[in-house]
């Protein structure tokens, strides 16, 4: 019996034993010389663990009561978390090392946050949830100030860790509610105990529990601290925010709006409808008057979870299909972009104001195209691969008989299109100028920028066969 | 050749690719070779379409040389062409080499300039030809990608107000269609537009926050089609991005917005509103033919105050697109042939506009009507060549101006006289902006110093000219070559309209009551 729960989260166990047994052989050892192999070893594990995970995984089983659920939709998350954070991991070896930055702890914070992140995704329970959440966001809350000598990152850790607090303390008050008026924590309870209707208690729980989920995946109202985290943090771990943690969030959702309160739809509906909305237009219009490339990609990711959470919004399988798919797309968007910002530097140092992207079309066309195809996907204008993800979501929307969404989502999108042409503005039309940003000839980063760009095109053809995937993957969550 | 239509889209595409690959360097060989490689692919472009042309039975009024292929989601990549939509595809074909040519100065990133051409026209034949609402609306939208481009690097001085008003005002438009073409999508269960030409929607009343849509889903759909082919067409009053995308967008890029990328607003109109929302259509068509007539008086009006050339032009192109309405929304056959033909031969015309202004703009750098005059003491064969494009503007019988503009009003004094007598003044308002620009122009004394020196066309700018004047005059004095192709296809379209409309008109009368 136990051996067979312990199988089920065998990844995470592996993973955790790893974090844990690199860091006392470095500790003990050689400390940050050793920095540099760890993320490599870290990095190829997350490779490792997703393709396991996406080859070997299958069906549904329930370990440890029902506390951890591993299913088709778990895994889909988890191969996308794997895989980014793997991605994001090499990218920003060379970037860490050049600045001091690359400490042993990098890596493996990173893994930990993983552990939490694959717990979180598959959490069947309450619990387990609150579990993975926390170990998320610990490691998370260190990583955002690795740059501690740093105001700027300092501030971001501070801000991120005192926000995230109170968030979590939300969502563990609205989990008390829930378990004080369902009577247990297990997901699969809750759902029984609202098979005739939601109790006034069970709806502030929930409504707790929402607002907890909205800080994750940093959607309107509770986006405020994402700007500054982004800014404030390195660059590789802003690229690092921007993906897995935000996939893992946006499934936890998705896992508890469908597992644990399925059967009254409605209840939770205009909640993330009006979220979404939120959502979109503040980071639609927030973000024109941004300056700085990482604020306006916080603004960005705060747009696109308003997406994400439209095909949420549905709440039909339909609806988490479309979502998997947004957010795939999304994070595979947002490393090629990341790429291209974390190599953006002048005379060696970082730079990530606008205005030094001047003219960078005429200082190298070819990351500048790529970066063009990325911005116009991001923009969500066809052929790009962003569209698609866009189509996904409306149509789920408007099967939903959310048209009123769909139509405030398309136009936040046109608002959105804006500050994405500013920055094709800055490359191509742009006034000439004397300090160009250095030609960084990291080849990780281009591999990375360009695949990103040919995926974004290629994809069109058939999403690289994402679509029946995270069909099985909805239809395991929300039967 | 079962796939002729990918083949004549996506050779442009493969030029581009090759020229993004294979050529690099910014000297004059690179240069050189990247227009001739554009120019070659335009042309081989337009005799593979000529099979396309050559093959089509315009008696059958079904799609022809259809292509089918399983795409994600349901969606279908669906390729066809009837006979609405073939000469569309020829007009692009047989102005990209033109435009082409007319490019043949430009010295600052040559390369990246040809390949926005090669894709815009890849997306442009892809929208004529597309068969799948979704991929219609990719090409559609994607399209504004490489016109962005065009206008903002390579545009005038206000180029990048331009650029954004372009790209913001069009994707606005469209994005509307967006949840359009997806309620659709979920009601008819396809996105086969042949399946959906058939398809009936929902014409019930309905009441949506706490008004009566007569017409319901129909009308409602037929009303975010209208934002987005309106804002393209462009239609008043919604034309406003068109004279400043115009006056800064480089002479080709005019060439091809006028020619070709309007057309696709009036080819939206024939092949979704007008098919597939009859009801709509019967609701507010009346509107539209209203719209239509202000634009053309008023924007007439406006053009006979510009003092830009090519703002001039611009507006003239709004008038000329408020015929394609009006006789598009006459709903009958004479009305649409007219609609048709209208666009096809202002296609040749407004880009013969362009290329005329760009001739002196190329020697003067200026487009202020004020900074010439007399041309045609220096420029005799220009001065032959822009009059008659001036009086084919104007829609001097003998020349194809005249067929387009004849037919739809009299499609529309069938449907609705008031319209069409309104509509008329505008005849005379085209010629006294478009005489009177070319008597500014071109007549009168040689005065300014600065024309003393300029020289007439060269046999380049001669030749570039030479198939839109045979065009403009063939189809002038030989219209058949037009409605053979497109009346079968057309008849067809009427007829299914007014049928279904027919059936239509009780149930709002019932609603009325």
């Amino acid at each position: 019996m136990i051996s067979a729960d312990l199988n089920t989260i065998l990844p995470e166990i592996i993973l955790a034993v790893y974090a844990m047994a690199a860091l006392l052989l470095a500790v003990y050892t050689t400390k940050d010389k050793m920095a540099g192999l760890l993320t490599w070893v870290t990095a190829a594990l997350f490779l490792a663990l997703a393709l396991w995970i996406g080859f070997a995984g299958q069906g549904t089983t329930a370990a440890f009561g029902g506390m951890i659920v591993d299913d088709a939709f778990a895994r889909f998350a988890k191969v996308v978390i794997l895989a980014s954070a793997a991605a994001i991991l090499v990218m920003s070896e060379n970037y860490m090392a050049r600045r001091n930055l690359l400490r042993f702890e990098y890596p493996l914070l990173i893994a930990l946050a993983m552990v939490g992140m694959m717990v979180m995704v598959s959490a069947g329970d309450l619990m387990a949830l609150y579990m993975g959440l926390e170990l998320q966001s610990l490691a998370l809350y260190v990583v955002a100030s690795l740059r501690r000598d740093n105001v700027k990152s300092t501030e971001a850790g501070l801000k991120y860790f005192v926000l995230g607090a109170l968030s979590s303390g939300l969502l563990l008050y609205g989990a008390s509610l829930t378990y004080g008026y369902a009577g247990t924590t297990l997901f699969s309870g809750i759902i029984e105990a609202t098979s005739d209707g939601v109790s006034l208690g069970l709806l502030f729980g929930l409504v707790f529990l929402l607002a907890g989920f909205a800080f994750k995946v940093s959607a309107a109202p509770f986006h405020m601290w994402t700007p500054d985290v982004y800014e404030g943090a390195p660059t590789p771990v802003t690229a690092f925010f921007a993906t897995a943690p935000k996939m893992a969030a946006m499934a936890l959702f998705a896992r508890v709006v469908h597992d644990a309160f399925g059967g009254t739809v409605e209840d939770w509906q205009q909640i993330v409808a009006f979220l979404s909305v939120a959502s979109m237009f503040i980071g639609g219009i927030a973000a024109i008057g941004q300056t700085d490339i990482k604020r306006l990609m916080a603004y960005s990711s705060i747009a696109h979870m308003g997406f994400a959470l439209m095909g949420l919004a549905a709440g039909t399988a339909f609806g988490v299909q479309a979502m998997l798919i947004y957010m795939a797309i999304y994070i595979a968007m947002n490393v090629g972009t990341f790429a291209f910002i974390i190599s953006m530097e002048k005379d060696g140092r970082p730079v990530t104001d606008l205005a030094s992207l001047n003219m960078y079309s005429k200082v190298e066309p070819g990351k500048a195209l790529a970066m063009l195809v990325l911005l116009f996907s991001l923009a969500g204008v066809p052929p790009m691969l962003g569209f698609f993800g866009k189509f996904y979501v409306l149509r789920a929307a408007v099967e939903a008989g959310l048209v009123w969404l769909a139509i405030a989502g398309v136009v936040a999108s046109v608002i959105g299109a804006f500050y994405y042409l500013r920055i094709v503005y800055y490359m191509y039309f742009g006034k000439d100028q004397d300090e160009a940003l250095d030609r960084n000839g990291s080849p990780v980063l281009w591999t990375f920028l360009m695949g990103s760009a040919v995926v974004m095109l290629v994809g069109v053809v058939n999403l690289f066969g994402v679509e029946p995937i995270a069909e099985a993957a909805a239809l395991a969550l929300a039967n | 050749m079962g796939n002729l239509l990918t083949i004549t889209t996506f050779i442009p595409t493969i030029a581009a690719l090759i020229l993004a690959i294979f050529l690099r360097g910014e000297d004059e060989a690179a240069q050189r070779n990247a227009k001739w490689v554009a120019m070659a692919a335009t042309i081989m472009t337009f005799v593979v379409s000529l099979f396309i042309l050559f093959g089509f039975d315009p008696a059958d009024t079904g799609f022809q040389f259809v292509e089918e292929r399983e795409w994600l989601l349901g969606l279908e990549y669906k390729m066809g062409v009837d006979g609405i939509s073939v000469l569309f595809v020829m007009l692009t074909t047989f102005l990209m080499p033109i435009t082409i040519a007319a490019c043949w100065n430009v010295t600052t990133r040559v390369k990246e300039y040809m390949i926005a051409f090669l894709l815009l026209e890849t997306l442009m034949l892809g929208v004529f030809m597309a068969l799948d609402l979704v991929l219609f609306y990719l090409f559609f939208e994607a399209g504004l990608i490489p016109m962005f481009l065009i206008i903002g690097i390579w545009g005038g001085k206000d180029r990048i107000y331009a650029a954004f008003k372009f790209f913001l005002y069009t994707f606005l438009g469209s994005v509307l269609m967006l949840v359009a073409m997806v309620t659709m999508f979920y009601q008819s269960g396809t996105t086969d537009i042949e399946t959906l030409l058939t398809f009936s929607f929902e014409s019930e009343t309905i009441k949506v926050m706490g008004i009566h849509v007569i017409g319901g889903l129909q009308t409602l759909l037929w009303l975010a089609f209208f934002a987005s082919f309106a804002v393209k067409m462009p239609m008043w009053p919604v034309h406003t991005w068109l004279p400043d995308a115009h006056v800064q967008a480089p002479t080709a890029g005019s060439v091809v917005l006028a020619a070709i990328l309007l057309k696709m607003g009036g080819y939206g109109f024939l092949r979704f509103s007008l098919p597939m929302f009859p009801a709509g259509t019967e609701v507010l068509g009346d509107l539209v033919l209203w719209l239509s007539a202000i634009a053309i008086v008023y924007t007439s009006l406006v053009a006979l105050v510009q003092e830009d050339m090519k703002k001039l032009i611009a507006y003239s192109s709004v008038a000329h697109m408020g015929y394609v309405t009006m006789g598009i929304f006459a709903v009958n056959q004479q009305g649409i042939d007219g609609a048709i033909f209208q666009m096809l031969s202002h296609g040749f015309i407004s880009g013969a506009l362009f290329l005329c202004v760009g001739v002196i703009y190329d020697r003067m750098h200026t487009r202020e009507i004020d900074a010439y005059g007399g041309l045609v003491n220096r420029m005799p064969a220009y001065a032959l060549i822009f009059m008659l494009f001036t009086m084919a503007n104007v829609g001097l019988p003998g020349t194809s101006g005249f067929i387009g503009e004849f037919l739809t009003l009299m499609g529309v004094f069938k449907a609705n006289t008031w319209v069409a007598a309104v509509a008329t003044t505008g005849v005379i308002l085209s010629a006294a902006y478009a005489l009177w620009l070319y008597r500014r122009v071109v007549m009168g004394d040689l005065i300014k110093e600065s024309l003393k020196s300029i020289t007439d066309m060269t046999p380049r700018e001669r030749w570039i000219f030479a198939p839109l004047v045979v065009m403009t005059l063939l189809l002038g004095v030989y219209p058949s070559l037009v409605t053979d192709i497109i009346g079968p296809s057309v008849e067809a379209l009427v007829g299914q309209v007014t049928t279904a409309q027919a059936a239509f008109e009780p149930v709002t009368l019932m609603a009325q009551h």
